[in-house]
């Protein structure tokens, strides 16, 4: 049986050529996203910014509407409701279901509770058959500290893997992985600006998700420069991530294309509930791809590293190797 | 490298063993597993949104415990020094503190001894005061919470408040309430599969402070307008829809409380209509007796969480330590006072913050697509491997699939829970975990290209792949572990599972996969590599 070979032996593609283009469209991309996020905003959850989320399954489709007057009668404020694919199983039919989002009330930090409680009295008493799926009720309290919490756990981890990556690598490794993962975060912010698809805790977890999985990518080609600057101590900077890049472009292409098949099922089939998750990744992974070549390995060439410091001082003086290693240790800081 | 002793083939296959094992039990229909013992069944907790039920977060008011403890203490002085004939004026309990002055100078330090001993709590020991006592002016004496002494309050008061939401919980029958408390002041409520979260939140979220006050006499119309009582006396609302008038003023102090309450149950009253009668204890029924004997023929206020409910008149003394509360309930709402009563009050008001609901049906759903979808996923990418690796593929895939069921071993060995986000986080790992072998399986292609001898490439892949996936899952388990800890809800789920993925897929990775290269180059003999 003939095996599948998606990236032909012994590739030797230019990456670097083209890595000023790459990273003024990288720039304008980050930039866009920016702008995107602060003008047009984030579809922010209700974990977020607080009120209530209740997701009901009706007989019959509602009139939009008539439902959105009944709610605007309690006076809590304007609902705003959103039809929503509903979760059926392979081979049922779905109920059409709403999704009703509710402001945070005015009042004490107990209001939102009590509005949830008046929104499915107005449904259980005018749509006989309705069942409330679902209830997310979040205070101001605590939405402004799970938003909060939520930013330290991302800043945190990136923060995190930076320093390990400097004290394995080199600072400039360092300062490459940070960078590259600052370009996804942002781009995949524009990502849910863009779309507006909801932002919530479930999306804070696919954005460190996606930092876990850019990571992955850089280090396994950081580490293959690593290997090279020690290999081959006279060769330019650039022929030398040009060649790390091919070597390793097999694997990125065969991992990043498992994840994505994996993540795809995951979105056609998967509950409706974690879509934007699970769509959030998908991006990511296709970001994060694209970041750990054009991002984080051009950085090196900017930052100006050396083999130096990663060649043990008695080899340093000793001869140059060209030729493919044998297998003694490599693993020195 | 390819060098495996009978011992270390034997501990991967026994480590192996152990983890798919651990997993079975989850992964059969709990129908199947009734029977078994306990210990043979460790497992996955399913969260709330997987499982259905409803998830609650309460923060007490501290507020209304500093208003109440200030009470009793202001309480507590009028008491003492009427008893000790000291006449005290300009008591004021603003701004969190009882000031009070005393109108004899003479007697100003009986009075300041009166105030510690009022302001000590159990005081004995070495145990810090509950409230600084301090003079201002000559003869004004203030007393400030102490904020060791306050924090303690709030403590006791939580533990009880855990404990009285959960026989209340308890009450409602076979649910299975997690009650935990969150830092100082908050309690997390987790209650699966819950048909009525509304019910529950009734239940739960009462404070069933049950009062008997008499009511104030002497009180001017216009005090009742301007809304400002006498000395001694307050003013509370009266129940919506009660023939009261809106407002009434009662005594501060009340005559009994419900703590004193032995039993309290849904009746009917003359009418046939709901009530809920109650019995006190000895001492509460003693205490009923006397006061109702003294005050034949006045009215008096029964009062719920400072509504007033009702204010019949005492016809005759109640000996017997029984009462009936009667406020136009339902049936349902007499039976839910009656199980909030028996179960005690709160002593700490408590206010829902959040609340996260999932109906069975959503539930349900979301784990069958989950899983439907889970299993969807790891086939497409068997399939991948299968034809871009051949013979290596299928090691990667049993790799892969040992790695999947030790996930859920060690889950459910921790007794973890699975959350939606979990299972994102799951099929993530999976893919993760393919990405060690593709690693090592293009690191074997490249070494075979530099026209290595078959085991020397074989070696010499693994060898070199290891480094690249050291630091690929070290980064990625800092990144888990700083998620976990400073993340929260959903995050915490996706982290959980992301960080045992990490271990297990690892260990297949590079152990699993690499003893099976290992037992088919030595049974085999093989010439040349097809990769």
């Amino acid at each position: 049986m003939r095996l599948l070979k998606l990236v032909p032996d012994n590739t030797n593609f230019d990456f670097m050529k083209w890595r000023n283009i790459a990273f003024a469209i990288s720039m304008l991309l980050v930039i866009a996203s920016i702008a995107l996020v602060a003008t047009r905003g984030l579809n922010l959850g209700v974990d977020f910014i607080g009120g209530q989320s209740i997701r009901v399954a009706f007989n019959e489709a509602p009139p939009l509407d008539q439902l959105r007057g009944q709610i605007s009668d309690l006076g809590q404020g304007e609902a705003t409701i959103q039809e929503s694919r509903g979760a059926a199983l392979p081979g049922a039919t779905a109920r059409p279901e709403v999704i009703i989002r509710m402001p945070l009330p005015e009042g004490d930090e107990a209001a939102a509770a009590r509005v949830a409680t008046q929104v499915r009295g107005v449904i259980e008493s005018n749509y006989p058959g309705a069942t409330v799926l679902a209830v997310e009720s979040v205070s101001g309290k605590v939405s402004g500290e799970l938003f909060t919490s939520g930013a330290w756990a991302l800043a945190l981890a990136m923060l995190g893997v930076a320093v390990y990556i400097w004290f394995r690598f080199e600072w400039q490794f360092g300062a490459g992985a940070i960078l590259t993962l600052l370009h996804d975060v942002a781009l995949i912010l524009g990502f849910f600006s863009l779309t507006q698809l909801e932002f919530n805790l479930n999306i804070v977890a696919a954005l460190l998700a996606i930092v876990g999985y850019s990571l992955n990518d850089t280090v396994v080609i950081y580490d293959r420069i690593r290997e090279n600057l020690r290999k081959y101590r006279k060769m330019e900077i650039i022929p030398l991530i040009n060649l790390s890049l091919n070597e390793t472009l097999s694997r990125t292409i065969v991992t990043a294309l498992s994840i994505l098949l994996a993540l795809m099922a995951l979105m056609l089939i998967g509950p409706d509930v974690v879509f934007g998750l699970v769509a959030g990744i998908f991006i990511g992974t296709l970001i994060g791809t694209y970041s750990s070549i054009y991002i984080s390995a051009p950085v090196l060439v900017w930052l100006k590293v050396t083999g130096d410091s990663f060649v043990p001082k008695a080899a340093v003086s000793g001869a140059e190797r060209v030729g493919p290693r044998r297998t003694e240790d490599g693993a020195q800081v | 490298m390819l060098n495996f002793p009978r011992w270390k083939i034997w501990a991967i296959t026994l480590t192996c063993v152990f983890g798919v094992l651990l997993a079975i039990p989850s992964l059969l229909p709990a129908h199947v597993t009734e029977n078994w013992p306990n210990w043979t069944k460790p497992h996955i907790n399913l969260g709330l949104d997987l499982a259905g039920g409803s998830q609650l977060l309460l923060e007490a008011e501290t507020e209304s415990l500093n208003r109440q403890r200030l009470e009793a203490v202001e309480d507590g002085i009028r008491a003492e020094t009427r008893r000790n004939n000291i006449e005290i004026a300009e008591v004021s309990t603003a701004d969190n503190q009882l000031t009070f002055a005393v109108v004899n100078p003479a007697q100003r330090d009986q009075a300041l001894q009166i105030a510690r001993a009022q302001g000590g709590g159990s005081g004995m020991g070495g145990q810090a005061a509950e409230w600084d006592v301090s003079t201002a002016d000559p003869n004004r004496i203030v007393m400030r919470p102490n904020p060791t002494g306050q924090a303690e309050a709030i403590k006791n008061a939580m533990a009880t408040a855990r404990e009285v939401i959960d026989r209340r919980i308890n009450s409602l029958g076979t649910l299975e309430p997690t009650i935990i408390q969150q830092g100082a002041e908050r309690i997390l409520v987790q209650v699966p599969g819950v048909q009525d979260p509304e019910a529950v939140k009734k239940l739960i979220g009462r404070t069933a402070r049950l009062e008997f006050k008499l009511l104030a006499e002497n009180v001017s119309e216009e005090q009742l307008a301007s809304g400002r009582a006498p000395a001694g006396t307050q003013l509370l609302p009266t129940r919506e829809g009660s023939s009261l008038p809106p407002q009434i003023a009662v005594q501060r102090r009340a005559i009994i409380t419900g703590d004193q309450i032995a039993r309290a149950q849904q009746s009917f009253d003359e009418q046939g209509l709901p009530d809920v009668s109650i019995t006190f204890d000895s001492a509460g029924g003693t205490r009923f007796a006397k006061v109702t004997r003294e005050n034949v023929g006045k009215p008096f206020a029964i009062i719920l969480d400072n509504v007033v409910l009702s204010a019949p008149s005492i016809r005759e003394p109640i000996l017997g330590g029984q009462a009936s509360i009667s406020g136009g309930f339902t049936v349902e709402e007499a039976n839910d006072l009656a199980i909030s009563l028996r179960s005690g009050r709160l002593p700490i008001e408590l206010n829902f913050i959040e609340e996260r609901t999932v109906g069975p049906d959503l539930g349900r759903d979301s784990i069958r697509l989950g899983i439907i979808a889970s299993i969807v996923a790891i086939l497409l990418v068997i399939v991948f491997m299968l034809i871009t690796y051949g013979r290596f593929g299928v090691y990667a895939v049993i790799g892969l699939i040992i790695n999947a069921l030790m996930i859920l071993g060690i889950m459910a060995l921790f007794n973890a829970t699975l959350t939606l986000p979990g299972i994102a986080g799951f099929v993530l790992t999976i893919g993760a975990a393919v990405d060690a072998n593709v690693l090592i399986n293009e690191r074997i292609r490249e070494e075979q290209r530099r026209g290595r001898r078959l085991l020397d490439t074989l070696e010499t892949g693994y060898k070199e792949a290891s480094t690249a996936i050291f630091d690929a899952n070290i980064t990625n388990t800092i990144a888990a572990a700083l998620m976990f800890y400073f993340g929260s809800g959903p995050i915490r789920g996706f982290a959980v599972v992301l960080m045992i993925g990490i271990i297990t897929s690892v260990f297949t990775a590079v152990n699993v996969t690499r003893m099976f290269v290992a037992l088919w180059v030595k049974r085999k003999r093989p010439k040349e590599l097809h990769i």
